[in-house]
């Protein structure tokens, strides 16, 4: 394989798992812009959906079917979520929060590991995400190529709600400054429970695309991908959406980078190479690299 | 300054009440301890060994927690760090050869093999100064990016552990340790902590810590250097940490990097909110009461599994092994109590003499005591 198929073959792969580390970085900020809340409990609607598929999966319905199906199951647990236990402790300080969704992400695994299995578990995909096509000396995945195009597509889809609707104007006026968004009439309750709605969908796609490239869902399957939502979300920007898509695209470059050209040995260590620079971000620029373009509610 | 440490009536009968916590805490401990050791059964000196190892740990939690109010997802890092660094000097160059053959025999450290009490100390500092390097750090952070730096230095410390196989074994068992921690030992450290945690609490760095936790910008004005108070309250719980690692691993005798993760994390947390942060007896009954709570969950659990088995009855119904229920029961409880009692069960007070003595019929008026000013209220 020539240098310049190999580059593209690194530029396809990249986008393609930036895109799904965008979106896994987005359905954490969005949430994080308007609560202050880290929700560790993300992870486990991607356990959801990918139970969903799971579920869904052995029904006669076409596939496309389960994976809608399978990512409303993932909107609606975001927003049961939301609804049992983080509303009631909303107005708690910041550990509060981060301790009531650790406790949650606990619960939703545990009670996954009693009632379903602990051990992983494989639901029916199509033959999508094993195939690929040839160009030339290119060998590309399809669902790469998927992939890219849903990331772009949900991405696109993002800025329009965010930007062309009511409830996307108020979020993000919520997330500029809640309290004065409050006094304006907008209710708290719809925008937080649309908040957790999206970081459902997101959750649910994301799940698609995790689950497709390994196969498999079991208990714990949403740790990686909150692991990875933590790191992108904190380098890109915890308070900016468009950080957010930044971080998750650099991670995704920088993922398939070391993947490609580092040792085997180095590599071993790169979690925790990654999770030392989120240290280093937290402490000489806490905003990461996209500052809020808004002015940020003194707290 | 009375006020804020008193049952507010009168000096010398509120210092007596407040210095009879850790009394009554020792007491409970002691009771524990007798009950454990008496009772002559195996598995029940197991569960009491364990508790007091967590007790330690969540009192250790405590320290930091409870005084700066800022949330460490971290401390398992310094468990794993106590751990680790306590066999590579308790451990003798021959046992090292089994239990971390991958330690070249030329290190300085693979000739050490000091007395366990020794090995605990050096556990202890080498954690306490990773502790206070890392805190250097860390103090400037505030809230929820604190709480994420932690829970970084967490993932760090456990995948480093996973492969640096020179020190660690790597992601294998290391086996072979010997027992050195038995319920006596872990009551006796157990105790030890309560009283260096109260003392902190009541000390000058925990008043100013505290003042710090409730308005940091206040606090400052006085003159309080919250870095300050913070980073000496998280070496001294990383110490206390690392400290826990030791005595569990001459108690385990086999561990992983896996036993230092966010499960364990979650555990002491738990531990710690339903007992009430904002106090030292909080951090002990909390660890009692999830700890005895979660046994008898347990063997709840191994009951319904045995009848399920055999098929009688209404279990015999269930279409699934009854395992983790002790976990959901966790996470429930965790979640009610932050909703329905934020402070946990002691509502972030000691528990002093006047706590009992308002348990006598017609005593309800007896001002509480141990209250910490903000966290309880304040009557």
């Amino acid at each position: 394989m020539n240098a310049i198929s190999e580059g593209i073959q690194y530029l396809i792969s990249s986008l393609s798992l930036g895109g799904l580390y965008a979106l896994m970085a987005l359905g954490l900020v969005i949430v994080y812009g308007i609560l202050r809340l880290v929700n560790f409990a993300y992870g486990e609607l991607v356990m959801v959906a990918g139970y969903g598929l799971l579920l869904f999966g052995d029904s006669p319905l076409p596939w496309i079917f389960v994976a809608i199906l399978s990512v409303v199951a993932a909107l609606l647990a975001g927003v049961a979520m939301e609804r049992v236990a983080f509303r009631p402790v909303r107005n708690s300080n910041a550990t509060t929060l981060l301790i009531t969704s650790f406790a949650v992400s606990t619960l939703l695994q545990s009670v996954a590991l009693l009632t379903i299995s602990p051990r992983p578990r494989a639901p029916r995909l199509p033959g999508l995400f094993v195939e690929s096509v040839t160009f030339g000396d290119l060998q590309v995945k399809i669902v790469d190529l998927i992939g890219i195009v849903v990331g772009v597509l949900a991405l696109v889809a993002l800025t329009l709600f965010m930007r062309r609707t009511v409830i996307g104007l108020a979020l993000r006026a919520a997330a500029d400054d809640f309290t004065m968004t409050r006094l304006l009439g907008v209710p708290a309750n719809r925008v937080i429970a649309s908040a957790f709605a999206v970081s459902g969908l997101m959750a649910g796609i994301v799940a698609l695309f995790w689950i497709g490239r390994t196969g498999q869902t079991y208990p714990s399957v949403g740790l990686q991908p909150v692991l990875i939502a933590f790191i992108a979300s904190v380098v890109g920007g915890m308070e900016s959406l468009k950080g957010a898509v930044l971080g998750g695209y650099v991670l995704g470059f920088l993922t398939m980078g070391l993947q490609t050209w580092l040792p085997q040995g180095v590599n071993n260590y790169r979690d925790a190479v990654m999770f030392g620079i989120v240290i280093l971000v937290l402490l000489l620029r806490p905003q990461g690299l996209v500052s809020p373009s808004y002015s940020r509610e003194a707290r | 300054m009375s006020s804020l440490r008193g049952t507010g009536s009168g000096w010398a009968r509120s210092r007596i009440n407040l210095l009879s916590t850790p009394f009554i805490l020792v007491a409970g401990l002691v009771l524990i301890a007798l009950i454990g050791q008496f009772r002559g059964d195996v598995v029940f000196d197991r569960v009491v060994t364990v508790m007091f190892i967590n007790l330690l740990l969540t009192v250790g939690l405590q320290i930091f927690m409870g005084n700066s109010g800022l949330g460490s997802f971290g401390q398992y890092a310094f468990v794993a760090i106590g751990a680790y660094a306590s066999i590579w000097f308790s451990l003798s160059p021959e046992q090292k050869s089994l239990a971390l053959p991958d330690m070249p025999e030329t290190w300085w450290l693979y000739g050490q093999h000091q007395p366990f009490l020794v090995a605990t100390f050096i556990a202890a500092g080498i954690a306490a100064v990773g502790g206070g390097l890392i805190g250097i750090a860390f103090v400037r952070l505030r809230g929820a990016s604190f709480t994420i730096a932690t829970f970084a230095m967490l993932i760090v410390v456990n995948r480093v552990a996973l492969q640096w196989e020179a020190l660690t074994r790597g992601a294998r068992t290391v086996l072979g340790i010997p027992k050195y921690t038995d319920l006596l030992t872990a009551f006796v450290w157990a105790a030890i902590v309560v009283v260096i945690a109260f003392a902190f609490k009541e000390s000058t760095f925990g008043l100013k810590l505290r003042a710090t936790r409730e308005d940091e910008a206040a606090a400052a004005s006085i003159g309080i250097h919250a870095a300050l108070m913070r980073w000496i309250a998280w070496t001294l719980s990383a110490g206390v940490s690392g400290l826990g690692g030791a005595l569990w691993a001459h108690f385990i005798q086999q561990f992983s990097p896996h036993n230092f993760y966010l499960r364990e994390t979650f555990l002491i947390i738990a531990m710690l909110v339903i007992g009430g942060a904002g106090s030292v007896s909080g951090a002990a009954l909390g660890t009692v009461v999830v700890a005895l709570g979660q046994e008898q969950l347990r063997q709840t659990e191994n009951w319904i599994n045995a009848e399920r088995t055999a098929g009688s009855g209404l279990f015999g119904a269930i279409p699934f092994d009854v395992r983790g229920f002790a976990d959901i029961v966790l996470a429930v409880a965790i979640i009610l109590v932050l909703i329905w009692r934020p402070a946990g069960i002691t509502n972030g007070r000691e528990i002093t003499f006047a706590t009992f003595r308002r348990l006598w019929p017609g005593n309800r008026n007896i001002p509480r005591g141990g209250a910490d000013p903000v966290l309880g209220d304040v009557s």
